[in-house]
């Protein structure tokens, strides 16, 4: 049982793995993905009508494309994507009132109830497609970056860094204990015993992580740390280049062209 | 975690918990001491892998929410911790969208801010014992509280999500009843180990 599941903790804190040059969507600047994503999400929030929808899904499918995400480990999120609505989904048909076209054991079915099950279906993935190719695809670092340049609080940034800083350091710290108490014959099953053993084990692992980061912040504090981050490899501090305006328009247009097709 | 997607909430309710969520994130920063922002980052990449962990529970297996410890960890700081963490889970599993991050985080952190100023008023005397039965309680009422407020969310954004939003406070049930178990272990803990983690939030 590892803390990140079947994914490495160091494929997720890297990005992912350029094959062959940079992707088309690492050449983009991450302020240009972070602002796409934004106005993706709102325009397919805003429009209801399902081709508007499918074309959004379309274009998300693209970008993902673009980005070169793994296909599989893709898939694998959205279905866990899919469990999660799949109550809400599986009910609307049947709370939804409107013309009846099936009745499944005797319970009415609605189409209105149907389409509204597709409108949130095609929503939900699309902007989940949308986020981890623009997004996902990206060194969470930089990510945080990127979020600084726009705007975002540096407090918030600070905490955004550290976190992914201490996901790793909290995985690290989880395995050894987790080995430990394999070591002394645990195994996790439904009970009060598991669920306090647990409980101890997380308690240990925040104290150990927050030892760890007086250290850390101590010994920073030793080397004049004043609450910035200097980068020794900022260089995306640039203007946004022709790839960027380009990339920007293409994707405008694409998106005036959903809320034309959705309004 | 509270994972609503992108394009199931009306906007007025999306609207309502962007207001709550960037208030409360807000006061959290404000508040936050530069030192303290390791701690509050722990907590976060707690939250953040506290989704992943999957703990056996009758029949089906159930992940840990952890708002309760860590409303009882971080004070008013849970707002931002909570944030950063949905930001992560959206961001590198697709899970919950970014339109709602307003009102997951809201969903999330309210509960968590209550439980952790009710056993700040609750914990006076410092004891262990007394620690793990309020931490128990407050992991236990956090989960009820944020399932609530997920069910009300759905709720109010239309009447066909009725069904729906009872069926998750049901589906919660089982997570209770091991978060008070769990958040009453790793409090008792942490009153033994490094009390002034609970007793310093601010």
């Amino acid at each position: 049982m590892s803390l990140l599941g079947p994914c490495r903790c160091d494929a997720i804190l890297d990005g992912a793995e350029p094959q062959d040059g940079p992707s088309l969507m690492e050449r983009l600047d991450p302020r240009t993905r972070v602002i796409l994503a934004v106005l993706f999400a709102l325009v397919v929030v805003t429009v209801d009508a399902l081709a508007a929808l499918a074309l959004a899904l379309g274009v998300a499918v693209l970008a993902a494309a673009l980005a070169r995400l793994p296909l599989g480990l893709t898939l694998r999120r959205l279905l866990a994507l899919e469990g999660f609505m799949v109550a809400v989904l599986l009910l609307l048909p049947f709370t939804v009132e409107g013309r009846v076209v099936a009745e499944p054991l005797g319970f009415a079915a609605s189409a209105e109830g149907l389409r509204q099950a597709c409108v949130i279906a095609l929503r939900a993935n699309a902007v989940a497609v949308a986020l981890l190719a623009l997004l996902g695809s990206m060194d969470v670092v930089r990510l945080g970056r990127a979020l600084s340049r726009l705007g975002a609080p540096r407090r918030l940034v600070h905490l955004f860094l550290f976190t992914i800083r201490y996901i790793d350091v909290l995985d690290r710290e989880y395995r050894r204990l987790r080995l430990a108490m394999r070591a002394r014959a645990f195994r996790p099953a439904a009970g009060l015993h598991c669920w306090r053993s647990v409980g101890y084990l997380f308690g240990m692992l925040m104290v150990r992580s927050l030892e760890r980061a007086e250290r850390i912040d101590a010994a920073m504090r030793c080397r004049g740390f004043t609450g910035q981050f200097p980068s020794l490899e900022d260089d995306d501090i640039r203007p946004p280049g022709a790839l960027d305006w380009g990339l920007g328009a293409v994707s405008a247009v694409m998106l005036a062209l959903v809320v034309g097709l959705g309004v | 975690m509270a994972h609503i997607p992108d394009g199931v909430l009306s906007n007025p309710v999306l609207v309502a918990g962007a207001i709550v969520s960037t208030v409360g994130v807000a006061f959290g920063l404000k508040g936050l001491d530069p030192v303290r922002v390791p701690r509050v980052a722990v907590l976060s990449a707690v939250l953040f892998v506290a989704s992943l962990i999957h703990l056996p529970a009758g029949l089906a297996s159930v992940h840990l929410l952890l708002g309760g410890l860590a409303g009882i960890v971080l004070g008013w700081s849970v707002f931002p911790a909570m944030l950063v963490a949905l930001v992560l889970q959206a961001v590198l599993f697709g899970f919950g969208g970014l339109v709602v991050l307003g009102v997951n985080t809201m969903d999330m952190a309210v509960p968590a801010l209550l439980a952790g100023l009710l056993f700040r008023l609750a914990w006076r005397d410092g004891s262990p014992r007394r620690a793990a039965i309020l931490g128990g309680l407050a992991g236990g009422g956090g989960v009820l509280l944020t399932a609530v407020m997920v069910a009300c969310m759905l709720g109010l954004s239309g009447r066909e999500f009725e069904t729906a939003a009872r069926l998750v406070v049901v589906a919660h049930v089982p997570v209770m009843a091991v978060e008070a178990v769990f958040t009453a272990a790793a409090v008792s803990l942490l009153a033994r180990v490094k009390p002034e983690m609970l007793a310093r939030a601010s």
